[in-house]
This record gives structure tokens, sequence and C-alpha cells, in this order.
């Protein structure tokens, strides 16, 4: 499991380490086809800052290398906001005095054909809070029963499960699995999510073993850029990277890295900021390190970063998504779970990515392939 | 330098040795101990397995070497199981490299029956080192039917052409958690230590020391390369690619600015 191996990388001297790296081990890094953990700490660190514009370079090279000039469009759902975690940052908070939603069949029907008609959708996500109770394994297995009928691919980003559960929802469709650690730090990480189930960080951290285990086709990771200095977490994303890929090779894996901005949800300022440039650096730098994973980008990022960076690293792409529950048809002003920053419509998105010489692909699976699910 | 760890053994040395082609065993032995070695490969078919005192064993057996008995001349997992208990018996030892090699013009290993082999032989409690493609999905399957390490090829065997398969053992070596062995085509001490540089756990060599001029003086060399490059693979290349660095313009992160 992966908390084993994080033991052994210790945070500080990580962080250390990142932060002396010089302009030679930037060179070095930048002249490998094939660099280690060790020069993507370089290519993070402030002594890569300087490089951005050959980085930039060497990026888009690997990108067209694997993914030509496609961009595979995804949208999230969110079915439920019910929550029994405390994120200090989440607008899910239990604590948050807000009308607590859990869309019934019919209501999830209305969203997916909802949703059809912004775009050619094939690539849901759903998205759900904390609350095996009342939203558990059986409720996700409907949602996707029923999401089947309209789309090719879906994923599900929802509270860690056990790996026969992930084993169980491959049975009704599922294709992929994102979950965020939010942070690596251990020893702060409770301070984030102090209480229920997201409160256990080794549960939540192998929680990508059980996925693997599972035969989950596609795996998505990621770390929330506010929390912690960001370039130790991406740091330990790349190392869990490594450790997953070796250990479950038959895997798809995507990384994302949003970004919070001040103030968002009205009270949790985040401890760090990314600027744009230093999100262009980590992208290079990941799609150097390395050339094959999907880099995601959500609404969270402004329009002109996300066309900007489309090509450049960028292979994956949300649009028009709405973060409350319900958000296409049946609910279309609750909370909602974080602020959109992108709010163009799925076809303005994909006018401009045309007009960019990019080809925004829809459809890229099919679910005829899924029958085959319960033997891997 | 790291130990190379198989299957719990460790080794000092990071190169293994053939033992056929030599003109005599006398000039093998030399070679053997001058190479520095820890692990010998030998082909049972070239053993008098009943004969305790045979020739050929004799110039092998040293205390600090491990005889790895291998399956050259079987055809089929099945050939290749029989052949590994008949190993076991003789030699005394459950490590096995397995080479089924069904064609024999060039020598290349069958993967369908290689897999279903080491399967097999692993169950049966064996140490599998199998010889193999140089394929990365092989690969991954063998080490999980629980092969000790992987041994792929660089080029087809006794060809001294080098890493011709140098893109895929590059990904094998990058994905598996077990010992990767190039075996097989390494013709030059020079071939050797690339793949060491690119961070192959262990080389082995036959051809290119058993027909040198000199094989002895060959063995050192090869000998010294694999160090070198072990070496340089731990200390961390430096500049090697060439990437180009240079844009004082900036046309693609303007948009940062």
């Amino acid at each position: 499991m992966f908390s084993e191996e994080l033991e052994k990388i210790d945070w500080e001297e990580t962080t250390k380490a990142i932060y002396s790296k010089t302009e030679s081990d930037v060179l070095r890094a930048l002249g490998k086809e094939h660099c280690d953990v060790d020069d993507f700490m370089a290519l993070i660190s402030p002594a890569a800052a300087k490089y951005l514009e050959p980085m930039a370079q060497l990026s888009k090279k690997y990108t067209e290398e694997r993914f030509g000039k496609t961009i595979s469009m995804f949208i999230p759902l969110y079915i439920t906001n019910s929550c029994t975690n405390s994120c200090v940052y989440c607008g899910f908070h239990i604590s948050n005095p807000m009308a607590r939603t859990i869309l019934t069949p019919e209501q999830m029907e209305d969203e997916y054909k909802a949703i059809k008609k912004l775009g050619p959708f094939e690539n849901l996500l759903l998205v759900t809070g904390e609350n095996p109770a009342k939203a558990g394994v059986p409720y996700l297995a409907k949602a996707l029963d029923i999401a089947k009928k309209y789309f090719s691919n879906l994923k599900i980003e929802v509270m860690p499960l056990k790996a026969e559960e992930y084993a169980e929802l491959k049975k009704h469709g599922l294709n992929g699995v994102i979950c965020f650690q939010e942070t690596y730090n251990k020893a702060r990480y409770n301070v984030y999510h102090p209480r229920g189930m997201k409160s256990k960080f080794e549960w939540r951290v192998n929680g990508f073993d059980r996925m693997g285990q599972a035969g989950v086709h596609s795996i998505g990771m990621g770390v929330l850029i506010g929390l912690e200095e960001w370039r130790t977490d991406v740091t330990m994303m790349a190392y869990h990277l490594r450790y997953l890929q070796k250990k479950y090779w038959k895997t798809k894996y995507s990384v994302n890295f949003p970004r919070m901005r001040p103030a968002e949800n009205g009270g949790f300022q985040p401890n760090v900021i990314m600027n744009d440039r230093e999100l262009a650096q980590l992208t290079f730098a990941m799609r150097i390190f390395d050339h094959d994973v999907d880099i995601s980008y959500s609404t969270r990022e402004p329009a002109h970063i996300r066309d900007n960076m489309a090509g450049l690293g960028v292979t994956t792409m949300s649009a028009e998504s709405k973060t409350e529950p319900g958000g296409y048809y049946t609910y279309p002003q609750a909370l909602e779970q974080f602020h959109v920053s992108d709010e163009r419509t799925a076809v303005e998105v994909e006018r401009a990515l045309k007009s960019l010489g990019r080809e925004p692909v829809w459809k890229d699976w099919d679910a005829s392939f899924d029958q085959f699910a319960s033997t891997r | 330098m790291k130990k190379l760890i198989i299957a719990g053994q460790e080794f000092d040395s990071r190169l293994f040795l053939g033992t056929g082609k030599f003109h005599s065993n006398t000039t093998m032995e030399e070679a053997i101990l001058a190479s520095g070695c820890e692990m010998v490969t030998v082909a049972m078919k070239r053993i008098e397995l009943d004969d305790k005192e045979d020739d050929m064993l004799k110039h092998i057996i040293h205390p600090h070497i491990r005889l790895l008995p291998n399956t050259s001349g079987v055809r089929t997992a099945e050939e290749a199981v029989f052949a590994a208990q008949m190993a076991r018996e003789a030699f005394g030892t459950n490590w096995l490299k397995l080479e089924i090699h069904p064609d024999p013009r060039y020598l290349l290993p069958d993967s369908t029956e290689t897999l279903k082999a080491t399967e097999e032989l692993v169950k049966l409690g064996f140490v599998v080192l199998p010889y193999c493609q140089a394929d990365p999905t092989l690969c991954k399957r063998l080490e999980e039917a629980g092969a000790a390490t992987v041994m792929p090829l660089a080029a087809p065997i006794g060809t001294n052409k080098g890493l011709q398969t140098r893109d895929f053992l590059r990904i094998i070596i990058e994905q598996s958690s077990v010992p990767v062995v190039v075996d097989a085509g390494i013709g030059a001490p020079s071939h050797a230590a690339e793949a060491m540089e690119m961070g192959a756990d262990a080389c082995l060599v036959n051809t290119a020391i058993a027909v040198a001029r000199n094989p002895v003086e060959m063995a050192t060399a090869f000998k010294e390369a694999v160090i070198a490059g072990r070496r340089a693979y731990e200390a961390g290349l430096g500049i090697v690619g060439q990437n180009l660095i240079a844009s004082a313009s900036s046309p693609l992160t303007s948009f940062l600015d």
C-alpha cells in the first residue's frame, strides 16, 4: 500500500530538496527524454521559473506525440451534496446550514437529458459528498445504471470505497474513479479534515491501491492547491503516480491540481496562492515527467488559461459545469461546492478550442467493452 | 554501488556469465574468475547429469558462484518443467534460467510457453529467471506470475549487435518491480555499460566473451563496463539528450505575461 511508501519520504526534507535545486539540475532534467521524480522536483522548483518557454516547447512536443491535437471533454454532475465530512475549505461542509439534496432516480434522468442538450457529452463524472448511509454504493450503482443509457464513459468522484465496492460498481458500468488526496502532508492533513471518514488519511491515500486491485480502468489523482506547499504536494503525487503505474500497470492515470481562489466559499483563506505562471510551470513539468498521463483542467480555471494551455500539456477539460446537485435541470440555483471561473457554454468552449486548432473529443469509449468488466 | 538482490540473495557483481562457445573449459574458468561474476548459467544439456566429476561443471563450481542451470534445448512449457525438475535434482538448486526456444535458427524465446512454464514452475517452488522477448507487457505478466527477474533480450542471441531493443528495454526497466537482466545480443563492453546506465539491474554475457581473441581480458573489460555503467546510473547522468533548450522569445508562454 502506498501509505508504507509515503512513510519513507520526509515532507520537510523533500521541500528543502526542491528549493535547493539549481539551474544545472533544471538543465539536466530538460536534457533527458525520461525524467524521474528528482528531475520533476527540479522542473517545479523556483530555479526552473526562467525556463518556462523551453519547458512549454517540450511539453507541447510530448503532448502532441501522445495526444495529437485532441482535447477530451467531460462534464460533472453532482448527484448529492449530503456529506458527513467537515473539510474546512468545502462548501458541502457538514456544519454549513444549507439545503441538502440527494437526487432521486427520476431527477438523475432529468439531469442526464439536460446535459445531452448542452453538447454531445459522452464522458460523465458523477460527484457526491460522503454519506454512505444515504448515498452509498447501491445509490451509486443506480445512478450508473441510469447514466449508461445516455453516456458511454462513466466516472465517479466519491468517497474512497472498498476494493470489492469498486469491483461491484464496475459491473454497473463504472470506467474510472477520481479521488483527490487534497494534501499528502500527513502531519497537517487533519487540520483540513478534522472529522468524518475523510479524516482518515491512510484510508484515503490507500484508496488508490484498492481501485487498482479492483482493476478500475482509469484513476484520477489530485492535490488541492491552496492547502500546503504545492511543490511538495505535487512531488508526493508524482511518487504516488509512479508507484501506481508500476503496480497497476493496466490502468490509465490522470492528474488534477485545482487552484483555490482567495476567500472562495466565504471563509477559508488558502494558505498558498499559485499564480498563472506557476500553474503553467507545473503543467509543463508534469508533462515532461510523464508523457502519457492525462492532465485535466476544470472550469475552476479561467477561460483564457484553459484555451492557451490546451495543447501545451492539458489533455482533458470539463465544460459548462455546474457544481451544485441537480444544477443542470432540477435545482439550477442551489449552493455550489466551489465557484466556476470559466462560465462559457459547452458550445462556446468547443468553438474556442477549434479556432485554436484543437479537436474536442466527446466520445472515446464504447459501453459494449464493459460487458466484460467483471472479468477485468 | 548498491547490491543486487534476487529472491532475497545479495550479489555484489551485476554481471552474469554464460558458459557456451568457449574453446576450452580452462579458458572459461579463467574468464569466469576474471569477470568477478557471482552467477553463471549452464545448459543442463551440456552436463553429464549422472557424473559428479563432469569436466565442465568442475570448472564452473566455485564457492562464491551461484550455479544457474538453464533449460536451453526445450521447446515447450511441458518440456521445460520436466527439465527443471531434473536440473533441481542434479544440481541441488531450485534456481533456474528458463529458456524455451522452439526455433533452432535464431533461438528466439517463445513468449506463450515461457509464461506458461513460469506460472507452473513458481508453483513448484522454483526461483525462475526467464529469458524473454523485450516485450514490456510480457515482462509484467511474468512478474505477476512470480518470476524472480525478467531477462529480456537486447538483440538476437549471439549477434553481438547491442541494444537493438533499447526503447522497449527502457520501458521494461521503468515498469518492472523485479530486477531486469539484459540478456542476449550484448556484443561489447560499451553495450553492457549502456544497458547499466539506462538502469538495467544486471547483464548476462556469453558470446562476446567466449569468442573474443582473449576471453579472459574481455571478461575483465565487461566487469569494468558493468561497474562503470552502474556507477553512472547511481550517480545520475548529466545532460545526454539533445532536447533544444534555447529560445529568446516566448511564443508559447507570452499569454502569461
